[in-house]
């Protein structure tokens, strides 16, 4: 792969949960060694995105090839491959709450590599070291910390040296102290390691520290895609709405309001669930 | 007649929903089979440290408690099956109704609902609060199959220890009934166990280690399709939980009835 082929492209896609239209139309690039955020309020979209990104949905219609590939038309073993050279930290952490610290971390390498127990030992603790959580390795997860946890699952998603680590809201619930440290560790991550690293989140502050470009997600749809400079000097009432934490008033359709209030259904009873592929 | 076709259309769904349960189960074990056997050559070995973890766990750890209702069910038949014959003047006959019933029909039963019990809801709770913490998630997308990695190993587990349990279960079983029997009809262990050797036929003995071979799939086939169908946080976790125990339970003495109702007509 050349150095000017996107980690990440993704090309009209649209996808539905049921009925409902929940991407329309999302274009975007992510280049190597880029910190690419994506932002977005509740409902806007972003999870849906990420989930079609890690290939846990299946797109209406539309491509996502990741580090050079369409994820969608891979076997299931080139799948694999692909999977073995990105790493993902959860929102909740998602570490293995039966298995240690240092289990969790070493478990993609005793899974997908044919190193000695040594090897991977040294290995763990040297990516627990990264993410500062030296000497953890012994912990059970519930023994942790929020921000460890966090630490923990970004431990994990790196051991394998990806070329690409999605991050999924890495300050939701911690304090700003705890989360501007995982803030610096994405930013030392990039450095240290040359990956793309794509960060979806709703929280300004940290968008702002470590993006190199900003996609705002609206509805659905890419509203914006740029610097952070430019997000920031971006004259669409939405994007300032959404910076300026501002509440937008509720569009105005009174006969959707009295169908609502006579209880008359809308179809909008599948769910994320019944699409994902697998277990 | 709104009534009626309101119960019509609750009945339909609620079919709808069994049958797809039911495929959902029927694919959970293909593919959980198709892992065992060809894992090794798409990259994706099950483990052979995982399967020995999975069986003491369903194993070695069930031993106490199996031991202690066997004795329990090994004695009662031989209570009841000497009160039985005493109103024909035949209780000396007891050793025949005590081992075919012990051997073909009341270990594997108590493992199995036991196993159900213990191993069965463990693995549905297990299961279901691995995926509303992601974790399913994460392992789908660090490569690893999460059938090969959560389903192959307790089924193959499963799939060796039911039998050795139920084997157990026997002895125990047809041990603690020979202590009744020789006390209350004056004879010896030595001649209980002679009896014993005599009327047990291996076809017996095989019929219900057969039986219990089944019960272990059963039962890790219902706490995986009630874990992975859990939705809606931990009271989720919990409703699935009793859900797969209930199923596993009633699936395990339904199978029993067609099983003995097609081998021994």
């Amino acid at each position: 792969m050349s150095r000017d082929t996107p980690s990440v492209e993704v090309v009209n896609l649209n996808t539905h949960y049921g009925d409902r239209h929940v991407l329309k139309n999302v274009s975007l690039a992510v280049m190597p060694g880029e910190i690419f955020v994506i932002m977005g309020g509740s409902g806007s979209g972003k999870t849906t995105l990420l989930n079609h990104l890690l290939g846990l949905l299946r797109p209406t219609s539309g491509t996502i090839r990741i580090l050079g590939r369409d994820i969608n038309t891979l076997s299931a073993l080139e799948r694999q491959d692909l999977r073995t050279r990105m790493g993902v930290a959860f929102q909740s952490g998602a570490l293995f709450s039966s298995m240690s610290v240092g289990d969790n971390i070493a478990l993609p390498l005793r899974e997908h590599t044919a190193l000695d127990e040594t090897t991977i030992g040294i290995v763990t603790r040297l990516k627990l070291e990264v993410v500062s959580l030296a000497g953890f390795e012994d912990l059970m997860p519930s023994e942790l910390s929020g921000g460890m946890i966090k630490r923990a699952a970004f431990a994990r998603a790196i051991v394998m040296d990806p070329r690409l680590l999605f991050c999924d809201e890495p300050s939701a619930g911690l304090d700003p102290v705890v989360a501007s440290s995982i803030d610096d560790l994405i930013l030392r991550l990039r450095d240290a390691m040359g990956m793309s690293i794509i960060v979806v989140t709703h929280d300004l502050d940290s968008t702002f520290k470590i993006a190199d470009r900003i996609c705002v997600l609206d509805k659905g749809e890419v509203l914006a895609l740029d610097t952070v400079e430019a997000i920031k000097n971006a004259d669409n009432e939405r994007i300032q709405n959404l910076l300026n934490r501002r509440t937008e008033e509720a569009e105005i359709d009174p006969d959707a309001y009295l169908r609502r209030l006579l209880g008359e259904k809308e179809n909008h009873h599948d769910t994320a669930d019944d699409k994902r592929n697998g277990l | 007649m709104s009534a009626f076709t309101r119960f019509l259309e609750r009945l339909g769904r609620g079919a709808a929903r069994g049958l797809s349960e039911f495929g959902f189960a029927a694919t959970l074990l293909g593919l959980a089979i198709y892992w065992l056997v060809l894992g090794h050559w798409r990259r994706q070995p099950v483990r052979a440290p995982a399967v020995a973890a999975q069986a003491m766990d369903i194993g070695i750890a069930a031993l106490p408690i199996i031991t202690v209702l066997s004795t329990t069910i090994g004695l009662m038949l031989a209570i009841q099956g000497i009160y039985t014959l005493r109103t024909f003047g035949a209780e000396s006959r007891v050793t025949l109704g005590v081992v075919l019933s012990v051997v073909r029909e009341f270990a594997p039963l108590i493992t199995g609902i036991l196993v159900a019990g213990r191993s069965g809801s463990a693995l549905a709770a297990r299961l279901g609060t691995m995926r509303i913490n992601q974790e399913i998630d994460a392992l789908t997308v660090m490569g690893i199959n999460p059938i090969r990695f959560l389903v192959a190993p307790p089924l193959l587990a499963m799939m060796i220890l039911m039998p050795l349990l139920t084997l157990w279960a026997d002895l125990v079983g047809l041990f603690a009934a020979g202590l009744y029997i020789s006390l209350e009809l004056q004879g010896t262990i030595a001649g209980y166990a002679d009896e014993v050797l005599s009327l047990l036929k291996l076809n017996d003995l095989l019929h219900g280690l057969a039986k219990s071979a089944i019960f272990g799939v059963l039962v890790t086939i219902v706490g995986v399709v009630n874990g992975a169908s859990v939705s809606g946080g931990a009271e989720g976790v919990g409703r699935m939980t009793t859900r797969s125990v209930v199923h596993a339970i009633s699936a395990i003495v339904i199978t029993d009835m067609i099983f003995v109702f097609l081998v021994t007509r």
